[in-house]
């Protein structure tokens, strides 16, 4: 809220909100931006939150109580085919899907990286794009040696 | 008390107005989604699909939904319960709040948050939470592996589609989705939509959204012939209309975003007068309307991928061509002095 009429937004929070419902925000420039204007844009999204968990709790509440429910053992055994369970289901499991996530978390936070270099390449230029590209290299190269390794094979 | 309601009260309601105005035509959307669903499929396979419930059948997604509210809501007795019941509500809460940054219009959107496509990327992310609970609660073992594979398929498929994110944004400069869709404004109407330079990118882009929503060809998750339904075996009732729904709704929230990202948004295909009197709402929504055709299109013609065929597909194919194309499009910016805010 800096360089505004308003003398201290700050002294009243309710106003915060007030404003950010309705964007009535003035344009500041890039320096000048306060803490409160970025964050007072994300009340709308925690009140749409808000709604968004009251209608889902809502909705089952709402089913629990209007249909009967009379649950006997038969209906509330895990579905296998007809037969009772004949083990627990949390069993061991492919380890593939742990190299999945792993791969997932190294390629994710790269992605996590380049969106700050990608809307910044205009302003930091040739030197800005080749510095990237020697960290995409190295990753590069750790793909190259998950693939040789047959860590992306699915058989 | 006059000073209260003026800064707080009525902002919060106003809000609240404003999200009932997003949210209700989104559930009819979603509703009638699935009746438009089962009448494209009946029609390409000559069939006629529901037409009994009303005119044309139109009143059977009403129908649908009665029925499921008033179904028993089972709970297996060996499952968790408050994750069993968690799992679904938050598959649909983020179905939901992804929608705050959407812009529908010049100005309309709710939040005109400064990173709202990180927002959207990570709202989508958070996707797989709802569906890995739903089945490991279950404790079952259908709905355990079909958790497994939907969490492995929609991770994989998210880092290209984060990299295919990352060529729009050098083209645009900025993560706001406005920005985004302003930056395709120009004077040769619907060429400056990224679809056009982007042509691969927007491809791959698609088709991981297909498998980012566990649809056909990649709805592995629900192999009926072999998982019965995957993660949503053991639900019933409100449980399970709430994953149906949240399905449904990121197919539609997936095609708003390949509308913002590479057909223009809200922009009219000419700016020209006939077509630019049509308010840009309307433009967005028949953007979203053709990519959801495509959605069922693909369900209708092709057969379902293998496991390893799919992941073959993300991490062999999409991320090695995604990530060669964020090179070559920031190598063409950087090196011919287009990239935006160069000096």
């Amino acid at each position: 809220m800096v360089g505004t009429d308003d003398p201290a937004p700050a002294a009243r929070p309710s106003l915060w909100v007030a404003v950010a419902c309705f964007n009535s925000r003035p344009p500041v420039g890039r320096k000048g931006i306060a803490v409160e204007a970025f964050l007072s844009d994300y009340v709308p999204i925690f009140i749409f939150l808000a709604i968004a968990i009251a209608v889902a709790a809502m909705a089952i509440v709402a089913s629990y109580i209007v249909a009967p429910q009379n649950p006997d053992v038969d209906k509330v055994s895990a579905y296998e085919c007809g037969f009772d369970a004949f083990e627990d289901a949390r069993r061991q499991f492919d380890v593939r899907f742990y190299l999945v996530a792993i791969l997932f978390i190294i390629f994710d936070l790269e992605v996590a990286f380049l969106f700050p270099w990608a809307i910044s390449l205009g302003e930091i230029g040739m030197f800005g794009f080749w510095s990237m590209m020697v960290f995409l290299a190295i990753l590069t190269i750790g793909f190259i040696y998950e693939w040789r390794k047959g860590a992306l094979e699915w058989e | 008390m006059a000073e209260l309601w003026a800064t707080l009260i009525w902002p919060v309601l106003w809000t609240a107005i404003k999200i009932v105005i997003i949210v209700g035509p989104l559930m009819l959307a979603i509703a009638y989604l699935t009746f438009v669903e089962r009448k494209v499929i009946a029609a390409m396979h000559l069939r006629k699909g529901p037409n009994v419930v009303g005119p044309f059948g139109l009143l059977q997604p009403m129908a649908d939904g009665l029925k499921l509210l008033l179904k028993e809501t089972v709970v297996p007795s060996r499952a968790n319960r408050s994750v069993f019941v968690i799992a679904p509500m938050i598959t649909f809460i983020l179905a939901l709040v992804a929608w705050a940054v959407i812009p529908f219009g010049e100005g309309l959107v709710l939040a005109n948050i400064n990173v709202g496509i990180l927002y959207l990327f990570a709202i989508s992310s958070l996707g797989v939470y709802g569906i890995v609970m739903a089945g490991w609660a279950s404790n079952s073992k259908y709905a355990f592996l079909g958790g497994l594979r939907s969490a492995a398929q929609m991770v994989s498929y998210e880092v290209s589609m984060g990299f295919v994110i990352i060529t729009v944004l050098l083209c645009v400069g900025s993560l706001n989705l406005s920005d985004i869709v302003l930056a395709q404004k120009g004077s040769w109407g619907l060429f400056n939509w990224y679809v056009f330079p982007l042509l691969p990118m927007a491809v791959i882009f698609f088709v991981s959204t297909l498998a980012e929503t566990n649809r056909h060809p990649f709805d592995l998750p629900e192999a009926e012939a072999e998982l019965v339904s995957g993660y949503n075996v053991e639900y019933s009732s409100m449980t399970f209309a709430l994953f149906f729904l949240g399905e449904y709704g990121n197919m539609i929230l997936m095609s708003a975003m390949t509308s913002v990202l590479f057909l223009g948004g809200w922009l009219p295909p000419f700016d020209v007068v006939p077509l630019n009197w049509i308010p840009g709402p309307i433009w967005f929504a028949l953007k979203i309307a053709a990519c959801l055709f495509v959605f069922l299109w693909v369900r209708a013609t092709l057969p379902r991928y293998r496991y390893d065929q799919l992941m073959r597909l993300g991490w062999k194919v999409f991320l090695p061509i995604s990530l060669v194309a964020v090179v070559v499009v920031s190598g063409f910016l950087v090196a011919s002095g287009m990239a935006p805010g160069a000096r």
